[in-house]
């Protein structure tokens, strides 16, 4: 078999396999719903989530341990995982193909030739890991004070092996690299002496927002799944719905149509993942490379070559997918993929300068704690972004948050939704509730979303934990805020309507909604008593609608008696439950009244749910809205003592 | 056009030009709309069949005892047995209360043990048994949790969730507010007899929640606009549906913090099992086991005035056993 046919098997099958862990992300036991499969694996394979993760947490989670495999995989054989694995290279080369199809060879060579612009994304990965380093750096930092041998023991450890690497002769100036070294430990000294507050409180996990795997997670969720379902698809239990689906769909979107212009755009101008491995590259054991410098430079090779990566001259080693077209292509059989270098040589490092790894590292270790001024995960945070129960505290939710949309999906609700920009630019398309969603508020005896969460920004939580049961009973149930009650659209508070579906709909026990009866007498409901034989009295001048009264909500309130349920009523008469107490004489005043109970909000009890929200019948702006106040997660956002 | 001249008829790229045109023109006629959109108008709806076996009208018994399976047999054998109620060939809708998505322990739901129980017996009985609800919180979620789905499908009985393309309006004659309202029709249209199967509850604001209250979960639409007239509202689903049958499970009832419970400390074990075909009387009764009386729950009364039950139980003369 041909390689490249190979290849288009091992694409196929992890381009499939996504598709298929997102289709059957839904809730259920069926076999072929999640339960059963590692709907997880292709995210946990990613060095990026796992680098970037460890840089904000410095920890490696769970299965992100296959990331490792990857990484190790990268440096005996090179980018395997973007031409071999990565499902949006694959889409991506399928269009790109489709738009280089019926044109002429020189024209196809064209589309493949390098371009200076490919480095950028090796700048945007340098943004990324910088923007989440504060942490690291602030652990580097602080070491010094924290362990006073640090320092010596650095600089001892690091002269030793610039002296071994000299003798190897792997560095050339062993003056410059001496003084460097301890230019650089003397900074980072320096910088614990005078280092301001924490700055690990703005390292920042956007890996999310560009990586290529949870783009596509994110995109095939909550976008194209989205649209098959609401096309007739039936995978989830019913209609699925998503804010910003626009958004990450027209993204995604313009990733797999700018391929039609220039193939694999995004691998090979954007994808930090890409550039990640790209770098590791440069150590691969095995290598494509031409067996001899002479041949008949017809750049066949180059017609589909996806890296863009000069197979037929200098080939740059850290673009090279893997695609294996050029050992295809090549007539005479020239190019192999190989241990030594190319016969015509090779470029094994990222074409970047200096300045410009600088730039990026600065703008992104900038860009962490600029982000952050508008105090939207402080003082100032947004009271919407209601997060799903055993969300981390926000700054360390964000540490972790990849935006890869599992949560969402699998959310049996559907009230799980990712975020606009209320939280700032770096909460994009985190998972939040709105309640106005779905076909419910966050059911109680669910703790979904938190199971399938590959990076645990959504921490694994029993029933027991959420519901404050057993061991957790002293902690109590998780709140993920409060139900606040807008009297000024709650039917009985503002317009004399009996109503409380949010009272019984509360689903804890006892409920944190309560009632007080409140008897309101009606909109012009004073009445001059005409006659009253038994329990009828008759009213002057009433025009009433038969049997309005008469729905049991309805009193009659005469001076010298108890307030009397109305049983009947007819135009201008009414009925009333039991006996007068003293007959309301003709001529005297009587009021009717309305009985309301009027739902309040008990905060010791309230759990955030947002059930009453979800079923209060003010349809529009909701008369009971949960807001993020006195949520578990977070102590400064406490409501009470 | 110099080949026209010459022969004197249509050439075919004039023909076929022409009968463009026309059909543009065809097309446009078709499609003329000389007065714009028209407001609602007049809607027309029906009414729901009639459910209920007519020689056993009136009739009730009330078992007692703590294993639902046993209590739910004896009543229904003390009515004649399940054969007096559904024919060979029937199909039965078991209307179950599955609103919320909390386990059947804390009795905020219809019992799956009663689901399986009467699926079986309807089955035995040889008819085809759907079991449906239209929840409050998520439907499928509530028809897991809850254990009706399993407890269904393994007394082979078919599960329908509610989705929107399910719902029909309908007009309940004489009714105020049920009027042109979505009905899950997609569950009603498909059976002829209908079998209740509610918990016994209790309700903030309608009082309890019991046999008639469980038809509420056959609405669909803006239905919690209803709340603002609750007693109204529930005597119309009395008017609404005349059921085969129905069963009112006090085994566990619970006494407070209704509907949803969610508490152990919410119930308390009545040990009753209420059957019978006058949702009215067994509702009155049920009152009582939760510490009203009949005249606590105006709609008991209305519905009486509408024709559907009586409230005076007693005057059915229930059959009253014991099954331990």
């Amino acid at each position: 078999m041909r390689i490249v046919t190979v290849r288009r098997i091992s694409q196929a099958f992890f381009l499939l396999m996504l598709l298929w862990m997102a289709m059957v992300t839904t809730p259920g036991d069926a076999w072929w719903r999640r339960r059963a499969w590692p709907v997880n694996w292709l995210l946990d394979l990613d060095p990026l989530t796992a680098v970037g993760t460890v840089l904000t947490t410095g920890k490696l989670y769970a299965g992100l341990a296959w990331a490792v495999v990857v990484i190790v995989l990268t440096i005996f054989l090179g980018r395997f995982f973007c031409g071999w694995v990565c499902p949006l290279g694959t889409i991506q080369q399928a269009v790109g193909w489709l738009g280089r199809r019926g044109r002429v060879l020189p024209r196809r060579i064209a589309f493949n030739q390098y371009h200076r612009g490919q480095s950028a994304k090796y700048y945007v990965l340098l943004f990324l890991l910088a923007a989440a380093s504060g942490g690291a750096l602030a652990w580097l930092v602080r070491a010094p004070q924290e362990r006073p041998l640090a320092i010596p023991v650095a600089a001892l450890a690091g002269l030793t092996i610039i002296a071994l690497l000299t003798i190897l002769r792997v560095i050339r100036r062993p003056v410059v690299a001496t003084v460097g070294y301890l230019v650089v430990l003397a900074a980072v000294a320096g910088l614990g002496l005078v280092a301001p507050g924490d700055l690990g409180s703005s390292a920042m996990l956007l890996t999310g927002l560009a990586d290529p795997i949870p783009l596509t997670y994110r995109s095939v969720s909550l976008a194209l799944l989205a649209v098959a379902e609401s096309a007739g698809l039936s995978l989830s239990p019913g209609q699925r719905w998503y804010e910003l689906s626009w958004l990450i769909g027209g993204v995604f979107l313009a990733v797999v149509l700018l391929n039609l212009a220039v193939p694999r755009f995004y691998c090979r101008f954007v994808c930090p993942l890409g550039a990640m491995l790209g770098v590791l590259n440069r150590w691969s054991i095995w290598r494509i490379g031409k067996r001899q410098a002479e041949c008949v430079q017809c750049k066949l090779c180059e017609a589909d070559c996806e890296g863009a990566c000069s197979p037929s001259g200098k080939i740059r080693i850290s673009e090279c997918v893997l695609c294996m077209n050029c050992l295809d292509a090549c007539k005479h059989n020239l190019i192999s993929y190989q241990r030594p270098k190319s016969a015509t040589g090779e470029v094994t490092s990222p074409d970047i300068s200096r300045r410009g790894v600088l730039a990026s590292l600065a703008t992104g270790l900038l860009a962490a704690p600029l982000l952050r001024l508008g105090a939207a995960t402080g003082a100032n945070y947004s009271a919407n972004l209601i997060r799903p129960p055993g969300a981390l505290e926000e700054e360390e939710f964000l540490r972790r948050c990849i935006k890869c949309g599992q949560c969402m999906r699998i959310c049996p609700s559907n009230v799980l939704q990712p975020a606009g920009l209320d939280g700032g630019l770096e909460a994009l398309w985190t998972p939040v509730l709105n309640n106005r969603i779905g076909s419910s508020g966050c059911q109680l005896n669910c703790n979904t979303c938190g199971s399938v969460c590959p990076t645990a920004a959504i921490r694994p939580i029993s029933l027991d934990e959420r519901l404050g049961r057993g061991e957790f009973a002293p902690a109590g149930p998780i709140r993920l805020g409060t139900a606040f009650l807008d009297r000024n659209r709650c039917l009985p508070w503002a317009m004399d309507r009996p109503c409380i579906v949010c009272q019984e709909n509360c689903p804890v026990s006892p409920k944190a909604i309560f009632v007080r009866e409140y008897f309101s007498t009606i909109r012009d409901g004073k009445f001059v008593v005409e006659a009253v034989s038994g329990a009828t009295m008759e009213l002057i001048n009433a025009t009433v609608q038969d049997g309005a009264w008469a729905t049991g909500d309805y009193y009659c309130r005469a001076k010298g008696n108890p307030r009397l349920a109305i049983v009947a009523n007819g135009a201008d008469s009414i009925t009333v439950a039991g006996p007068w107490r003293t007959a309301p004489p003709a001529g005297s005043e009587v009021e009717i009244q309305v009985r309301l109970q009027q739902p309040y909000v008990d905060p010791r009890a309230c759990v955030g749910c947002g059930i009453c929200e979800h079923e209060c019948p003010v349809s529009g702006l909701r008369a009971i809205r949960v807001t993020a106040e006195n949520e578990s997660r977070n102590a400064k956002r406490i409501l009470m003592p | 056009m110099s080949g026209d001249e010459r022969t004197g008829s249509l050439s075919r790229r004039e023909f076929l030009a022409g009968a463009a045109a026309a059909a543009v023109c065809a097309g446009a006629y078709w499609l003329r709309d000389t007065v714009g959109p028209k407001g609602p108008g007049q809607q027309v709806s029906t009414d729901l069949p009639d459910f209920s076996v007519p020689a056993t009208a009136g009739r009730m018994s009330i078992v007692t005892g703590a294993d639902r399976a046993k209590t739910v047999c004896r009543a229904i054998e003390a009515l004649g047995g399940i054969a007096a109620f559904v024919k060979p060939g029937d199909r039965v809708l078991l209307k179950v209360n599955a609103a919320f998505a909390i386990p059947a322990a804390l009795s905020a739901t219809t019992h799956p043990q009663l689901v399986a129980e009467l699926a079986g017996l309807c089955r035995s009985a040889g008819a085809t048994v759907l079991v449906s609800d239209n929840p409050i919180n998520d439907p499928a979620s509530c028809f897991a949790l809850s254990g009706i789905e399993s407890a269904a499908r393994g007394a082979g009985a078919k599960v329908l969730l509610p989705s929107d393309d399910q719902f029909r309006p309908i007009t309940v004659p004489g009714a105020r507010l049920l009027r042109h309202w979505p009905v899950l029709l997609g569950a009603l249209a498909a059976v002829n007899k209908v079998i209740g199967i509610a918990p016994l509850k209790h309700h903030q604001h309608a009082g309890a929640s019991m046999t008639i209250k469980n038809w509420y979960g056959l609405l669909g639409g803006r239905r919690n606009t209803l709340h603002q007239d609750i007693n109204t509202t529930i005597a119309e689903l009395a008017m609404m549906v005349r059921p085969t049958l129905v069963i009112l499970d006090g085994t566990t009832t619970m006494m407070r913090n209704g509907p949803t419970g969610g508490s152990l400390d919410d119930l308390a074990p009545t040990h009753t099992m209420i059957v019978g075909t006058d949702p009215v009387a067994i509702d009155a009764f049920g009152a009582t086991l939760l510490g009203l009386r009949p005249a606590d729950l105006p709609y008991l009364a209305m519905a009486e005035t509408a024709g559907r039950g009586t409230t005076d139980y007693e005057s059915l003369k229930p059959r009253r056993s014991e099954a331990s």
